[in-house]
Formats: C-alpha cells, structure tokens, sequence
C-alpha cells in the first residue's frame, strides 16, 4: 500500500540520483526519444515534452559528490554549482543525454555553455537568452524564435513533428503540475506540519527528472495524504526563504531552518517548477505564443529578471503577506551576483515595511550549521518572544 | 632572471595625443559638473556595447559608473567606496566596480577631477555581455528612486553568429524602448541624419583604432596593447566614439606610433621608452586598477611587452571585420553591441585569442583573472588550457582583482610572473640551440 513515507522515500532516491537512471530508462524504452538537460532556474518544459522528450533538471551534486576535476576549472571566487555539472559531464553521468539548455540567469552559466561546447557535451548545446524586454511584439518574439530554434535542435536528432495538439497536450499536463505543486504550497502555509519542508523539496525536486506524468501521479497522492490531518503543530515561526534558486542549498540547512523553531511555508529552491504563475493557454493554434505569453505576464519575481515595471521588492512583500510569513531568511549561495547584489534592495523594502529578516550565505555542499541554527534560533525566538503583528503591506 | 630594461629618462615627456585626450576628458567632466545649469540631461550607461553615438545624437552627457570605479581605484579611493557599500548590506563576494560605484555615490559622488558627478536623468542599461550590469542598475534605481531607465538587452552570441532575429529584436527595442526614452528625457526628436553623421565619424575612428592596434606587429611593438591598450580605449569607451575630437585624438596617436616604427622605437612606459623587447604577450582579462602602475613595472621591468589583449576589446571588438555603417544606423548599433568581446561565446574568444597570439608573434599567453568579474573568468582555465593544446605555447594564470585593493597581492604575482618568464626565456633558449 502507498504511503507518504514511501512516496517521500521514493522521491528522495530520485530526486539526488545523480546518474538520472529513471530517465535514462524512459528514453531506452522507446526509439525516439531525447532527454535533454537544462539548468536552473526556469525552462519551459513543455516544449521538450511534445517533441517526445524529457526534459532532465541539472543542479549540481550538492554534498552527493567530491568534486576532484571540477575544482581544475574554476577559480575559487566563483560559486559552487558549475563545479559539480563539469564533473558529471567529464565522469560520463550525461551518457545519453541529447541536448543541453543554460538558461540566461548569470555569467557563470552563460560561460558554462561556451564550456559543454568546448568540450562537445551532448549533441546541441543552447543558451536560452530571456529576454528582458516584456513586450510582445518586441521580447515575446524574440523568445518564441528561441523556443523554436530548441525544437529544430531536437527535431534533427529523432525528426519527430511537433504539432499544436502535442504542444496543447504537453501544456496540459505542466498545467496540471502547477495547480498541484500550488496546492500542496496552500496546504502547508495553512499546515506545515503535515509535510516537512524537507520532504517537499524531495516531492519537488524528484519532479524535474522523471515523466510530468509520473510526476502528477505522484503529486496527486500527496495532495490526498496532507489534505487530512497528520503529525503535530509545533510553537514555530513561519519564514519564507529567498536567494537559493540556482544552487541549491544542502538538505542539512533546511532541516537546520525548520529545526530551529521555523516552518518553511514559501521558498524559491525549485522556483523553476513553479515560475509560471497560474496556467499557459492549453487550447490554442499559437501554444508557443502562450509559453511566450506566460513567460512575459506571469513570470514570477526573480533575481535573473529587470522588470522595470513591476520591482521585485514590491512582489517579495506581496508575497510575504500572501503567505502570511513572520519573517524572511535570505539565504543565498557565496559568490552568486545576481542574488547577493539584489539584497540590499530586498532588505531595504523589508526595513522599510518593517518585515523582518536574518541573512546568511551557503555553499550546496556547506557542511556545518551550527551557526545557521543560532542566528536562526534566535531569529525565530526574537519573533515568538516580541514579535508584533506585521505591518500592513499594501 | 632577466634584468631590469634601463630607461630612456624618468622624466617622460607627454605625447600630443596624451595631451588631446586628458583635455577631452578634463572638458567631459566640466561639462557634467555644470550640466544642471546648463540643462544638459545625463545618462548612466556601460562601457561594453555603448550606444554612445545614439546619446550624443540627443545631446546629452554619458557618465560611465565602471569607469569612475575604475578611476577611483587608480586614485587609491576604491578601498574606502567599497567598504561603504559593504556598510550598506553589499557582500564581499559581489563585483567590486558595482560597490565602488556605489560607495561613491554613497559619498557624495565626486568624480575624478574633484566635481560632484550630476545625477541621472536617464539610466541607460545597455545590458552586453555581463550579466551584473543589471543587477548595479537595479541598485542604482534603489539609489535614484524615480529616475528613467531604458533597458537595451543585446542578445549574446551563443551560436557564434549574429542571427538577423537577433539584430532585429535589437532594433525594436531601440525604436520601441530606447529612442522613446530618450525623446522624453531630452526634448528632443530623433534625428536619424543627426545620428547618420555621427557614425560616419564612429567609422573613421574604428578605421584609426583597427589600424592602431594592428602595430604591435611590428617587431619591437611599438606600443604596449594591453597597459598603455586602456588609455587608447578611453575615448571611444567614455562616449566620445563619434565626435571629430576622437578622430583627431586617434589620427595623432597613430602619427605618433608609425614615427616610432619608422624610429624602431619600442613602446613608453611611465618610466620612458622601454629598450628591449624580450617577450611578446597576449594577455586575457581586465588589468588590476588599484596598483597599475607597480602591475605594469612589473612587465617591462623584465621586457615584457603586451602585443594583445582581449581587455582592450571590451568596447567593441573590430578585429572580425566590424565597422559601423552610417546607411544602417540602427542595425549597426545593434550589431555593435552584440559584438562586445564579452558577449562572444567562449569557442569565438579562443579562435580570437589564437588569431592574436599567432599573428602577433606572441611568445606566451597569460591570464589576468579577475575576482570581480565572472563574464571573464568564468571559463578561463578551460580557455587556457585549450590553447595551450591547440597551440603549444606557454600559458601564465595571475589572478587580481579591477578595485578592491585586498586581492592584489603584489609578492605573489610578481613570483608568478617572474616564473612565467623564465620559462619563456629557457624555451626561447631551446629553439636557438635547435636551429643552431
């Protein structure tokens, strides 16, 4: 009989198998079909789905892996993250991988694609370069022709035909996976204690390397089993975690953050999963035109964007009153640019709104958490001893 | 180890065009000091991919944050704009030209000739090939709460081409975003005849500095194109690509370099003219700004003379056959942009960097890696490695820092190069008693 515990078990060996054999098997069951990688933080998966492929999340080996070669090309100011991805690359773990996607978030990803060129990782490799003009004429064409430029990659490799009804089909199913992973988030604001932070990441998480539709399955089971009432309310605080959206944070630090007095109840660590905020048109002759359109209207916040007309500090406090935090924890990767220059605009916002929040910085295979449980201790205790209402945040 | 090149005399003698360009400069500063009397409007804008051409066209004044950054290093100001920034909440991970900017701001925002530097009327995030440009304008929108922004996005040339979608996604946002922008800051409409003459002058500059930078083929290199290389950039990189002073500044300075060929002269040092060419360099990467002078001393102290250097293409690279084209005044922005050496892929930067270090005769290829920024490091021991395979030269690896004083260590790269250096004199050594 399923179980939360044996779906939660389940995921957590899929989610850090860093040989990616379940989607390997899916590709070997079938002639042509393609997996296809992609980094952090967003790619439209759809997409690869209805050019018959699987679109395998890549982010990094966290504390899974020693890195011994990766460290031979990269100088120690820069973060952790593409260490670990030239490992694998260069210790054969991408085999049968057809094609890579870099997403434009930093230089260090973009330069990584200029790497698995050099030394001819895959059979394509594309930088997806966003656009940061949000106009649909202007940015949402450009991106579409991105899109499209993916798809010819895939096609010229197993030459099958991506139609409208494929294309609205794939939409469906991400659709699908959306509404459920906002559901499971709706439930834990409400009830964190019926389903860890931890085991939520490995739920998600596990989502980014196997089938969408495995992955629904999966989700639809949990919604059943946290819908009732599980474990026990603890005296804890509730936090929202910004700033770990590319590399991602050791297991151990967010089992410190929730063991030091705070339920987790909002994060970006797989924002990627849920960067579309609410669905794409799933039954239209133009689907590329609705992925564009969601990317430019939907998009949530993030440090890879310049949305001139919607401020990121503006949507960091909606959420924060949305999800009815009592706090932030910045907690970002060392050496990460994008997230590390946008804090001091984030905690100005706060300062000003009068949110409260603790900042600290990790590596994926940071190892020690003493000192994350105090500050975080103490951040939880200075809220549950003298914490106000939070202020009004229009 | 080799010794120390003796000087023609340490007191040198200013050259005309240094002249030109420090009274270009000295007059740009004027000018954005008087600018709130004068109505003159100021854009903040970058270096790499500058549309230069396209503000002067408006009339109005480009401040340059990473060149005052760069400014206050030399000026030994850096240390103290940085810690600031990191009072305000900045990591000590991020890039220190971004905290130095701000820290200068913070302070009051004096420029390098002693004159507070106007604020913004318009920031012009003309976002090429480094991916922290926009991360610093959203601070600087923090920092000047209402101002205009424009944002240009140049797509980077991950395929190693420029696609025609990517020029035309360009152009629509110059006409959609850009251009509208600037017709409100200024008051004034789009001239494109305006901006047609001024490319024309772009195109007679590009010619000079192609030409320019094609000297160090010479043996000896009559100049140096990486330390004495960032002067020569100045002008086209503060905004004055496009004006007849530019043209003249760089007709002079080439006057000057084909009298020192037809002398055999090799280049000048801040200590005069260097003797003996011992070694040709390609260099990777930005110089350090905090201790320039003793980073270069150590260079030509020891006969080492930069024949290229990818730094110096940061603005714009022409070396692939680019030059503006006043007909296609648009797209040829556009493609300037693009163009940038950092907004080329990694692949395109290595086949550019063996173009140098074999048709300029190099002897060895050294990196400068830099803490502060990713858009170069990331990638470069895997670019050096590439060419020491492809090539079979000898390869150097320093690593400095563009403005935060705490990452030169001064003992630790003079030990490298030094290093570096004895190896290029025991292979030069092999190969003569190989031909012997």
């Amino acid at each position: 009989m399923q179980t939360l515990t044996r779906i939660i078990e389940k995921c957590k060996l899929i989610a850090f198998d860093l040989n990616y054999f379940q989607a390997k098997d899916w590709k070997n069951n079938q002639d042509d079909r393609v997996l296809i990688g992609y980094m952090p933080i967003y790619f439209p998966r759809e997409i690869v789905h209805a050019a018959n492929g699987l679109a395998v999340g890549i982010l990094g080996v966290g504390d899974r892996k020693q890195i011994v070669k990766g460290d031979a090309f990269y100088q120690s100011y820069i973060c952790r993250i593409p260490r670990g991805i030239i490992e694998l690359a260069l210790d054969g773990h991408f085999k049968s991988f057809d094609g890579f996607i870099f997403p434009s978030i930093c230089d260090v990803i973009r330069n990584l694609s200029g790497m698995f060129q050099i030394l001819k990782v895959g059979t394509f490799v594309h930088y997806l370069d966003y656009p940061q003009n949000f106009k649909p004429n202007v940015g949402g064409e450009f991106y579409e022709k991105e899109l499209q430029h993916v798809l010819s990659e895939i096609k010229k490799i197993n030459n099958v035909p991506v139609t409208n009804e494929r294309l609205n089909n794939s939409i469906q199913l991400y659709n699908k996976n959306r509404q459920l992973l906002d559901h499971i988030y709706n439930i834990r604001q409400e009830y964190p204690w019926r389903l860890s932070a931890e085991e939520l990441y490995y739920i998600v998480r596990a989502g980014l390397v196997i089938p969408i539709e495995e992955h629904n399955e999966i989700l639809e089971d949990v919604c059943g089993f946290i819908q009732k009432e599980i474990g026990e309310p603890v005296d804890k605080i509730k936090v929202l975690v910004s700033g770990s959206f590319c590399e991602q944070p050791p297991i151990g630090l967010i089992k410190t953050i929730e063991m030091a007095g705070c339920y987790i109840v909002e994060d970006d660590f797989l924002i990627g999963s849920r960067w579309i905020q609410g669905g794409v048109e799933d039954n239209t002759n133009d689907p590329i035109g609705a992925l564009a359109e969601a990317y430019l209207k939907k998009s949530t916040f993030s440090s890879s964007i310049y949305d001139i007309e919607n401020p990121k500090e503006k949507r960091l406090l909606e959420l924060v009153k949305k999800r009815k935090v009592d706090g932030i924890i910045f907690a970002a990767p060392s050496f990460c640019d994008p997230a590390l220059l946008d804090m001091p605009i984030l905690q100005k916002a706060c300062d000003d709104m009068n949110v409260r929040y603790v900042s600290f910085q990790y590596a994926e295979n940071t190892g020690q958490f003493k000192n994350i449980k105090e500050q975080v201790g103490a951040f939880s205790d200075s809220i549950k001893l003298w914490g106000e209402q939070l202020v009004e945040v229009d | 180890m080799a010794k120390s090149n003796s000087k023609e005399s340490m007191k040198v003698e200013k050259e005309k065009s240094m002249i030109l360009q420090k009274d270009m400069v000295g007059k740009l500063f004027k000018d954005l000091s008087m600018a709130k009397q004068t109505g003159k409007k100021v854009v903040y804008t970058f270096v790499p991919g500058n549309i230069s051409e396209l503000i002067l066209s408006f009339d109005m004044l480009p401040v340059y944050p990473e060149i005052n950054a760069l400014q206050s290093g030399m000026r030994k100001l850096s240390a103290g704009y940085i810690r600031e920034a990191e009072k305000y909440g900045h990591s000590e991970d991020v890039c220190t030209y971004v905290k130095c900017d701000i820290g200068m701001m913070l302070s009051g925002n004096i420029g390098p000739t002693g004159e507070k530097i106007p604020d913004p009327d318009l920031l012009l995030l003309s976002y090429t090939g480094c991916f922290t440009f926009m991360k610093w304008f959203e601070n600087l929108e923090d920092l000047y709460p209402g101002v205009e922004i424009a944002m240009l996005h140049t797509p980077y040339q991950s395929r190693g081409e420029i696609t025609p979608e990517m020029t035309q996604y360009m152009v629509k946002q110059l006409k959609e975003e850009v251009i509208p922008k600037m017709e409100k800051v200024s008051g004034i409409k789009y001239d494109e005849n305006k901006l047609k003459g001024i490319l024309e002058n772009s195109v007679k500059t590009g010619e000079l500095i192609s030409k320019i930078f094609e000297t160090p083929k010479n043996i000896p290199s009559p100049i140096d194109a990486y330390f004495a290389g960032v002067y020569y950039i100045g002008p086209i990189n503060i905004g004055f690509r496009g004006t007849p002073e530019a043209v003249d500044y760089y007709q002079e300075l080439y006057n000057e370099i084909l009298l020192r060929i037809e002398k055999g002269l090799g280049p000048v040092t801040p200590e005069g003219v260097m003797k003996e060419e011992k070694f040709r360099l390609v260099v990777e990467g930005p110089p350090n700004w905090t201790s320039f002078r003793e980073f270069w001393k150590l260079f030509y102290d020891l006969g080492a003379v930069i024949v290229a250097s990818s730094y110096t293409k940061v603005g714009g690279v022409y070396d692939m056959g680019f030059m503006h084209d006043p007909e296609r005044p648009l797209e040829s922005l556009a493609e300037y942009c693009m163009n940038c050496y950092t907004n080329l892929n990694l692949p395109q930067r290595i086949d550019l960097l063996e173009k140098c270090i074999t048709e300029y005769k190099a002897d060895g290829f050294l990196i400068n890696s830099i803490k502060s920024c990713n858009s170069f490091s990331a990638g470069q021991l895997l670019i050096m490695r590439t060419l020491e395979e492809r090539l079979e030269i000898p390869v150097g690896f320093i690593e400095s820092d563009l403005v935060d004083p705490r990452y030169f260590s001064y003992a630790n790269i003079k030990n490298r190069l030094e290093s570096f250096f004895q190896m290029l004199e025991q292979r030069k050594m092999f190969a003569k008693q190989k031909v012997v």
